[in-house]
């Protein structure tokens, strides 16, 4: 599922059989001396016997099996499909762009999943840039941002960022399921109010920040005049810095 | 200048921050005296008239109409001589007035005449005359210029200071230690609405996502409290001013502890809804009364040594706007509270209300000079030298008297 996406084709006996396929797949307990907390194959733990999964035939040759299989899965074609939307998801809408979701997978395929080569068409493909600007950033994509356009990195205790993450719900690097962090915006949209009283707090520990100038560096041309207009009106610059933070032009992307 | 990581129990303030003496005032010391100072920067622009009503000015009803203060409406303005009456939210600055130990000056500003909060802030702050960058604060370099007594004071080694930001009428010279504060407030009511406004013209979803999170706040609380909810963190607020200030007068009031300090509250912005009572101002108004209480009681025996002065960047339109508030204006109140002064008096030089009065016709007619009031408490307080007053602490203001008298 992680790699062929789900409903692409595979069933519940693809799954059962390759699971047995890894058995076997284990690691040495890091206490042991030699190798500790390293992959290793146990043979005894492994299911003998051929198997069949997504229509191909794996003979059991041990630890080969499961390489093979993974080869297989790696080379297929919803592997690619999946790949791509979840770029074009990330990066660039949370409906990707068919004809981007396209030129990724055939990428993928073309360079036997080069990585690289697939960021580069990411970037060089035109419909990654005449998507409309909808993209609302998850949190710790929202939060790096505030901390860098309001130059507060040094200044605030990292146990406050930790908390902010928490507090929207994307605890840093502990995703609620193996799946990683949403890229829908419904996943992350109700946590705009939390917002609000983040941006608040970092805003508040800005000493060397002019929103003013921070308006036109950061936003520039970006900036819609209600925008303009709401941040020059604040009643104190801790609160101009807040509001900047919090308007769509900097909430999305 | 970096935050300690906060370790310290004690709830530390916000935009706060107190000094030590690095050197025991020369003259105050001679005379057995242990003064303290504290300022408090109201952020936002303060409406004096809506604080402090000239009840007997001919042509007050006219202008305010149901907005008017008075001493017979539904919530009676607290009476404070025959032509000033005090917003009634205020019923520890009253009690201060009739003890004699408030004084409160009326129709007065700093030499700023635009509109622009940060500009405004920035020169009420600094002190200087004109708007324009500066690095320091007059408070701080009032500090720097004041005379020692020759011998290094034990207390010396203590200066501190407050987070997360110092304000700028404590910058500079006279060195201070920042410190951050424990409790965080959250965002006002003032800035959720302002970005709502944004959202509404801007970003449908986003504003229904504000406008959900406000109907279901304001339900868990009427479910919680039985009644209609007021403004969402009002508590919070009131909890916050009384901590700030009160944690404030705690440290000024030790014997070893620091002497001179500041610190800054925000909301005073009211360009809707700023009603006479039960609403924005009067709430804001009952919080920072409860705060001036707190410093009293904290402030223990040091408080008939002890002057506190409340400004503010500008004041308001003397009319009501079309959202029932005021906009940005020019004269304003400042208020001095302590058991050092020679209180229970409002010094206003009345400019009227007629049209003719009016700065541009829109705003109150400043006719004291903030600096005057000013220059009054550190000279005749602090002991400062009159012409450091006039060269440094407030450059080019030799012009500008210091009103004499303040202080007992």
């Amino acid at each position: 599922m992680h790699t062929l996406g789900v409903r692409s084709g595979y069933g519940q006996a693809d799954v059962t059989n390759f699971a047995k396929v890894l058995t076997g797949w284990t690691w040495l307990r890091p206490e042991e001396p030699v190798h500790g907390g390293e992959f290793v194959f146990v043979r005894r733990f492994h299911e003998p016997g051929d198997q069949v999964v997504l229509g191909r035939h794996y003979a059991d040759n041990g630890l080969e099996q499961g390489r093979a299989v993974l080869a297989d899965l790696a080379r297929h074609p919803a592997t690619a499909q999946h790949i791509g939307e979840k770029l074009a998801r990330h990066f660039v809408a949370d409906d990707p762009p068919p004809a981007l979701v396209t030129k990724l997978a055939k990428t993928f395929l073309d360079t036997d999943g080069n990585l690289k080569q697939v960021a580069r068409t990411l970037v060089t493909a035109d419909e990654s840039w005449i998507a409309p600007r909808q993209k609302l950033k998850p949190p710790a994509e929202w939060i790096a941002g505030v901390l860098r356009l309001t130059g507060i990195a040094a200044e605030i205790p990292i146990g406050r960022i930790m908390n902010a993450q928490v507090a929207l719900g994307a605890p840093l690097w502990r995703p609620p399921a193996p799946n990683g962090y949403s890229d829908a915006e419904a996943a992350w949209i109700d946590g705009i109010p939390r917002r609000i009283d983040i941006a608040t707090e970092f805003a508040g520990r800005a000493s060397r920040a002019e929103p003013l100038e921070l308006r036109e560096s950061g936003l520039g041309p970006l900036t819609s005049t209600q925008t303009r207009e709401t941040v020059a009106r604040a009643e104190s610059r801790g609160q101009a810095l807040a509001l900047l933070v919090m308007a769509p032009e900097f909430l999305r992307r | 200048m970096r935050p300690h990581a906060a370790s310290r129990r004690e709830l530390l303030l916000a935009s706060g921050t107190l000094f030590a003496w690095a050197h025991l005032p020369k003259i105050a010391s001679a005379e057995g005296r242990d003064p303290r100072f504290l300022a408090i920067i109201l952020r936002g622009a303060l409406d004096g008239l809506a604080t402090v009503a000239p009840i007997g000015d001919p042509d007050w009803l006219a202008l305010r109409s149901d907005n008017a203060l008075t001493l017979d409406g539904k919530t009676p303005a607290l009476k404070l001589d025959e032509f000033f009456a005090l917003n009634p939210a205020m019923p520890n600055l009253h009690r201060m007035f009739e003890s004699k130990e408030a004084i409160i000056v009326h129709a007065s500003a700093t030499p700023y005449r635009e509109r622009s909060h940060f500009d405004g802030q920035d020169l009420l702050e600094s002190g200087l005359p004109r708007p324009g960058a500066s690095e320091t604060g007059w408070l701080n370099r009032a500090l720097a210029g004041l005379a020692s007594a020759g011998r290094v004071d034990p207390r010396g080694s203590k200066l501190f200071a407050v987070g997360p930001v110092t304000p700028l009428v404590v910058r500079g010279p006279a060195s201070v230690l920042s410190r951050s504060p424990q409790r965080v407030l959250p965002a006002s009511e003032d800035t959720v609405q302002r970005l709502l406004a944004l959202y509404r013209d801007c970003d449908a979803k986003l504003a229904g996502v504000i406008e959900d999170n406000s109907k279901f706040a304001a339900a868990v609380e009427q479910r919680r409290s039985g009644q209609k909810p007021n403004a969402p963190g009002r508590g919070q607020v009131r909890t916050y001013f009384s901590e700030a200030a009160g944690t404030a007068a705690k440290f000024l009031s030790r014997p070893d502890g620091p002497r001179v300090g500041a610190l800054a509250l925000d909301g005073w912005d009211t360009h809707f809804n700023e009603g006479i009572a039960q609403v924005r101002l009067s709430q804001l108004l009952g919080a920072l009364d409860e705060a001036l209480g707190a410093i009293k009681t904290n402030m223990g025996a040091a408080w008939r040594e002890t002057v506190v002065a409340l400004a503010t960047e500008f004041g308001r339109t003397a009319r009501i706007n079309g959202t029932e508030g005021t906009d940005h204006g020019t004269a304003t109140v400042a208020l001095l509270v302590g058991g050092a002064l020679k209180g229970g008096r409002v010094i206003a030089d009345w400019p009227g209300l007629k049209l003719a009065d009016l700065y541009q016709d829109r705003d109150l007619k400043p006719t004291t000079d903030l600096r005057a009031v000013l220059k009054g408490v550190l000279r005749d307080h602090l002991r400062a030298d009159e012409k450091a007053l006039a060269q440094t602490v407030f450059p080019g203001s030799e012009a500008v008297k210091p009103i004499a008298g303040l202080v007992a």
